[in-house]
């Protein structure tokens, strides 16, 4: 091949499946952000006259359900960042010959349908269910009070439905942990407790970075597990801006809260970077083999 | 003085038992928090493939009734259901076969290549998987709207492909990293032109990571509902189906299929592990190891 040809290798490649994403990503999120800033409603049609107060309009009248995204989303990280950690630590560490099939255990719930998880999630947290009996035998749950439509329902499926997401990282992470490292730390008189947080702590933490992302991102735009598992007291920002675009046909208005929504996690996931490092994301896949 | 030195030494005992009580439990917290994290995994599955064999009273399959095998027999006996199910499973079909090919040839050139552009491309290839699901589905719909596109088939086809792609990437991205590049030279040293060179020596090699990014894109595809929903039209897959049917109350066919599909994907996984070491074996009888 001549060296021309061959410089060319690389876009050939690269061209269709970038075309693709550049139509149906970039220029989409352009033209949502045209829509932002129409006047106009469905019958009259709609027209470009750069409409900023749509995004004030929005804004005010669904900050509830914004904040509400972000607080469900943020406590449910929390919560499967819990879980998740002594979990991946018990597979990448303590499992043996188990931990084939633990690895397997964490993806099961991918086999089925998202949909039908969250489902099974309302049988469960239904009325009837012995999981609910049991609650209101110990108190937790008042007698005559359920945990279905209430904003723990929402947390709960939202957490059960992004765990993986957590625990994958977090395991990759311990895994690859030189075991030299800890046997040093050892050596030099660490109790089991320092070397863990002197060594695989901080070893873990792009895990734990990337973890967290992977989760809280689709969480604060989930709209499945407010829309089964709460009430409209539960709803979030995702089942606002699904009700504008498919029921109300607000397209602007819709847009706008897209937008924001889209800016709003841009700017968290920064800040967030800013204090966890961006080599914990890239790490060793920034440069080429 | 005897009596006393006995208790004395059962209270040893009885103290050491206690301390080996606890330092088990100590030992073993962990695992017991992973088993129970496990078992807050798989019961919900296990919630499904029960509620598969239900038979309930009303129209509301939240309660269990009694034991029935009707609806595994008439798994298939629901029109609606059954043209969903094929519309899901064709889109899946043919998103994962462009959102695949798409994908490892971005990866390729990502991996094998120095060329100017490589940051904006890395970026475009990140950014919808950061993207929630809502804005990616909120913007295709957008532009479909504005250019006055038909909601349907094609437009879920572009919208599935366009979420594919990135996760492809990632995938077989991850499998070419470590990839040896020395067959692939001696297979042109020994004449072969680049084509055959792919086709005989590289795709061979990196034909784990193409599987296991296909059945991701696969699963991707037929799981997905929220952009779905956004450019489906009048189109109906299956996740779509069942969020329609909430309201009326959920046929326990569905519970049925998805266990079907359950199992289904736990054999294409067998398969796809199977297939991994298999070439992983094939990759380690090199004579030329050391060298």
């Amino acid at each position: 091949m001549t060296g021309a040809r061959r410089r060319l290798v690389p876009y050939f490649l690269l061209g269709p499946g970038l075309l693709w994403l550049v139509v149906f990503f970039a220029l989409p999120m352009y033209f949502m952000g045209r829509l932002s800033l129409d006047t106009g409603t469905l019958e009259t049609g709609f027209s470009f006259n750069w409409q900023w107060s749509n995004y004030h309009d929005a804004l005010s009248l669904y900050d509830t359900q914004f904040v509400r995204s972000f607080y469900y989303a943020g406590v449910a990280t929390a919560i499967a960042l819990l879980i998740a950690y002594p979990l991946a630590y018990a597979i990448a560490f303590k499992a043996g010959r188990w931990k084939n099939a633990m690895l397997f255990a964490i993806v099961a719930p991918f086999f089925t349908t998202y949909l039908i998880r969250t489902l099974a999630w309302e049988t469960i947290l239904s009325d009837q269910s012995p999981v609910v009996h049991a609650l209101r035998t110990v108190g937790l749950v008042g007698s005559n009070s359920g945990v279905l439509a209430t904003s723990t329902a929402v947390i709960a499926g939202i957490t059960y439905n992004f765990l993986p997401f957590m625990v994958l990282p977090i395991y990759a992470s311990l895994e690859r942990i030189d075991g030299r490292l800890l046997e040093a730390a050892k050596d030099l008189y660490a109790s089991p407790a320092e070397a863990f947080r002197r060594v695989t702590l901080p070893l873990s933490a792009p895990g734990v970075v990337a973890g967290t992302l992977l989760t809280f991102i689709p969480a604060v735009g989930d709209y499945v597990n407010a829309f089964f598992l709460g009430s409209t007291n539960n709803h979030m920002i995702g089942n606002t801006i699904q009700g504008l675009y498919l029921t109300q046909r607000d397209y602007p208005a819709a847009a706008a809260l897209s937008f924001v929504l889209m800016a709003v996690i841009m700017v968290v996931v920064f800040i967030y970077l800013r204090f966890a490092g961006t080599e914990a994301l890239m790490g060793e896949e920034a440069r080429p083999a | 003085m005897e009596a006393g030195a006995a208790t004395a030494r059962l209270q040893v005992r009885r103290e050491s038992a206690l301390t080996r009580a606890w330092r088990w439990l100590r030992e073993h917290a962990i695992n017991i928090y992973a088993g129970l994290a496990i078992a807050y995994l798989l019961i919900p599955i296990a919630v499904i493939i029960v509620f598969s064999f239900n038979d309930p009273a009303g129209r509301y399959n939240y309660t269990f009734t009694s034991f029935t095998v009707d609806h595994w027999s008439n798994a298939f006996g629901l029109p609606d259901l059954n043209s969903a199910l094929l519309t899901s499973l064709k889109l899946a079909g043919l998103a994962t076969v462009v959102s695949t090919a798409l994908g490892t040839a971005i990866a390729l050139a990502l991996v094998r290549y120095q060329f100017f552009g490589r940051g904006p491309a890395n970026f475009l290839i990140v950014i919808p998987m950061a993207t929630p699901e809502v804005v990616m589905g909120a913007s295709l719909l957008s532009l479909f709207l504005i250019y006055g596109l038909p909601l349907g088939f094609t437009t879920l086809l572009i919208a599935h492909v366009m979420f594919c792609i990135s996760f492809v990437v990632v995938v077989v991205r991850s499998r070419l990293i470590g990839f040896d590049r020395s067959l692939e030279e001696a297979a042109q040293d020994l004449g072969a032109d680049p084509l055959t060179t792919f086709r005989k020596i590289t795709l061979p090699l990196i034909m784990p990571g193409v599987v296991a990014a296909a059945l991701l894109a696969f699963a991707l595809s037929i799981d997905d509902f929220v952009v779905s929903n956004f450019n489906s039209g009048t189109t109906v897959t299956f996740p779509l189906y069942i969020f329609g049917a909430f309201q009326r109350g959920i046929p326990v066919e569905v519970n049925v299929i998805a266990t079907m599909l359950f199992l289904v994907t736990l054999v294409a996984m067998g398969f796809s592990v199977w297939q991994q070491r298999r070439a992983e074996r094939l990759a380690s009888v090199r004579p030329d190891q050391e060298v």
